[in-house]
């Protein structure tokens, strides 16, 4: 399993645009993923609960990743955060 | 003559027949399906339906409002693709024996009501859009179709709500504008209104069946709503929508474009402001940067000297939402016809020729160094330049700059970030700067020419004076002459020069200027528009047609 923080910097927060288009990067791969933050844990191929987490500016979450192409999957999701977020 | 009020999401106005959008009220069925199979079937069948519906508005969004907002309906697209959503229809139609409808509709209720209930205003606008996909597969499902609700007339929409697609699905030729007893302007539908241009009147409470049909004007500046509107209103109010649909037509012939003259030369065109309020102005115009910013308003908004820091936030809260833009920043031309009471200024019988501005900075330094400080600091959150205004000496000039730049020390000594990359200019609103420009020229980045106080002391002429109106001449042949000496000696020792006085907007001197080799014009935010059209119509390898 892949582990790794990622501190939100957009002033939106993963507002619904990126949320959907984190989705798709995640439905490229076949590992599962998923986001937590203040003990809530979301999947990340799911958009209706990932925008239902409210991920603001300044907050950190955490993701995990796990399954067969766990390391590309991770280098995928941690680079769409850095550019997007 | 009825008014409704609201919330306004588009400054524009929209003039015509209100027409009733009304939808027929459908009723779901809530007993229990004969065949949960079939009835899975049926949804499945609206789900891929509806997706294809989305990605055919991402289209047409995408044509009519820009990437931004289009994307919405891909988001659309892939809620209907939730794995939990989907899960949860099945679910109702499987495990309670329902139909597809209430199925789609129940579901749709508690994700929308999910949303609702955040802290965040966002994410609470989102209901609208689980609202929007459920709505679009119930109409599916039900064989409606709202196209024709629109009518075939142009009118203003009466609706209790609009969703995103509705917003989008409309015939934008038809529809003049919207007015909604609910909605939030941080909805999707406010968001595509404005970027379509639509004025819009959202949580109207007033809105009556009564009103279809009728004549009214959406104010979309006072957020509100006239119906049967007095003729005098109509009247003015559509002359506010022409010079609108001018400043409109203008601005989408415009926008993005270089001022470049047919010729090919280039000069900056930029607005004057006096404060954050301004700011939304500069982007509306879509002007190149500020070239004038006054700074007076830090002092005249306080009852004592502002601090350091109240300069700082405001400097820096101005250069962080015009950034990358240049901002040519004004020291303090506080004295003459702008004073304050806490810097008890003498009464003077000649203000304009007395204690002011620089004059002022020059003598009491700590006054002066509190404000260059706060510019330095605000230097680092943009891209600022800074001049120095009622300047008639050489020195005056270069006692500025090393009392900026002792500031400079001081900071970097307190260990406080500022920009290295300032530039520092001279403004030319007095004769004497005008005939020392080459000294001046060589000790600074630029001058930006005040043709304001330019005019008035080169004619000798008191602008507050009624009387003197007649004599009068804001085209001044020696005003002019200043003004191409000034260019002149700007180019011979290779900085730029700009208008930042009210000439710079005058478009009978536009041409002019541009032949003198002006490089920045800088004016009030609604004359860019017109003044860059001007520029790229003129061609300076032809004679001049003109005789100025």
């Amino acid at each position: 399993m892949k582990e790794f923080q990622y501190t939100v910097k957009d002033a939106c927060g993963i507002h619904a645009r990126p949320a959907g288009l984190l989705v798709k990067v995640v439905k490229g791969f076949s590992s599962t993923a998923t986001l937590e933050k203040n003990g809530k844990t979301c999947d990340l191929r799911k958009l209706m609960a990932l925008m239902g987490m409210g991920v603001k500016q300044g907050e950190t979450v955490t993701i995990k990743v796990e399954g067969e192409d766990e390391d590309a999957a991770a280098e995928a999701i941690q680079k769409f955060l850095i550019e997007n977020v | 003559m009825q008014v409704g009020t609201g919330k306004s999401i588009l400054n524009g106005i929209a003039i015509g027949k209100l027409k009733l959008y009304k939808k027929k009220d459908t009723v779901i069925s809530t007993a229990d399906a004969a065949d949960p199979a079939a009835e899975e079937a049926r949804f499945e069948a609206a789900r891929a339906k509806a997706i294809d519906q989305q990605t055919a508005l991402y289209e047409k969004a995408l044509d009519e409002a820009g990437e931004d907002i289009a994307e919405v309906f891909n988001i659309h697209a892939m809620m209907l693709d939730d794995d939990d959503f989907v899960d949860t229809i099945k679910e109702i139609i499987n495990g309670q024996h329902k139909c597809a409808e209430y199925a789609v509709k129940t579901a749709g209720d508690n994700q929308a009501a999910v949303f609702a209930a955040m802290d965040d205003p966002y994410l609470q606008a989102r209901s609208a859009d689980v609202i929007d996909i459920a709505q679009a597969m119930l109409d599916i499902l039900q064989g409606v179709d709202n196209a024709s609700l629109q009518g075939t007339e142009p009118s203003i929409l009466v609706a209790e709500d609009l969703a995103p697609s509705e917003t989008v699905r409309m015939d934008k030729s038809l529809l003049l504008g919207f007015i909604t007893r609910e909605g939030s302007s941080n909805s999707h539908t406010a968001i595509l209104a404005r970027s379509m241009n639509i004025p819009a009147l959202i949580q109207c409470k007033e809105i009556q069946d009564d009103w279809d049909g009728k004549m009214a004007v959406v104010d979309g500046y006072n957020a509100c709503v006239y119906v049967d509107p007095t003729p005098d209103l109509l009247e003015s109010l559509t002359k506010r929508q022409q010079e609108d649909q001018k400043k409109q037509a203008l601005l989408s012939e415009l926008k993005g474009k270089p001022n470049t003259t047919l010729d090919g030369k280039t000069i900056n065109v930029f607005a004057n402001i006096g404060g954050m309020g301004d700011v939304g102005a500069v982007q509306q115009n879509d002007a190149g940067g500020v070239g004038l910013f006054r700074t007076e308003f830090v002092y005249l908004n306080c009852k004592d000297f502002p601090t350091e820091d109240y300069q700082f936030e405001a400097y820096k809260q101005v250069l962080e939402s015009l950034a990358p833009k240049k901002v040519v920043v004004r020291t303090c031309d506080i004295g003459a016809d702008k004073t304050v009471d806490y810097m008890k200024l003498d009464h003077e019988d000649n203000p304009a020729l007395g204690y002011r501005a620089i004059r002022i900075c020059l003598t009491r330094r700590d006054f002066f160094k509190t404000q260059l400080r706060a510019l330095l600091r605000a230097s680092a959150y943009g891209n600022m330049s800074i001049m120095f205004p009622m300047i008639t000496s050489l020195r005056e000039l270069q006692d500025a700059k090393a009392i900026l730049e002792e500031c400079k020390q001081e900071l970097t000594a307190e260990g406080k970030k500022f920009s290295d990359n300032i530039e520092v200019g001279t403004m030319i609103e007095t004769p004497a700067a005008v005939l020392i420009a080459d000294d001046l020229a060589a000790e600074c980045d630029f001058f930006s020419i005040g043709t304001n106080d330019l005019t008035q002391y080169t004619c000798a002429l008191d602008r507050q004076n009624a009387k003197l109106e007649p004599f009068f001449d804001p085209h001044h042949p020696a005003v002019l002459k200043a003004i191409q000496m000034t260019i002149e000696a700007g180019h011979r020792h290779g900085i730029w020069v700009g208008i930042c006085g009210e000439l710079g907007a005058d478009t009978a001197l536009t041409e002019t200027f541009l032949r003198m080799g002006v490089d920045e014009l800088s004016m009030n935010a609604k004359s860019i528009l017109p003044v860059r059209k001007i520029i790229r119509s003129v061609n300076l390898s032809k004679p001049s047609t003109k005789n100025v």
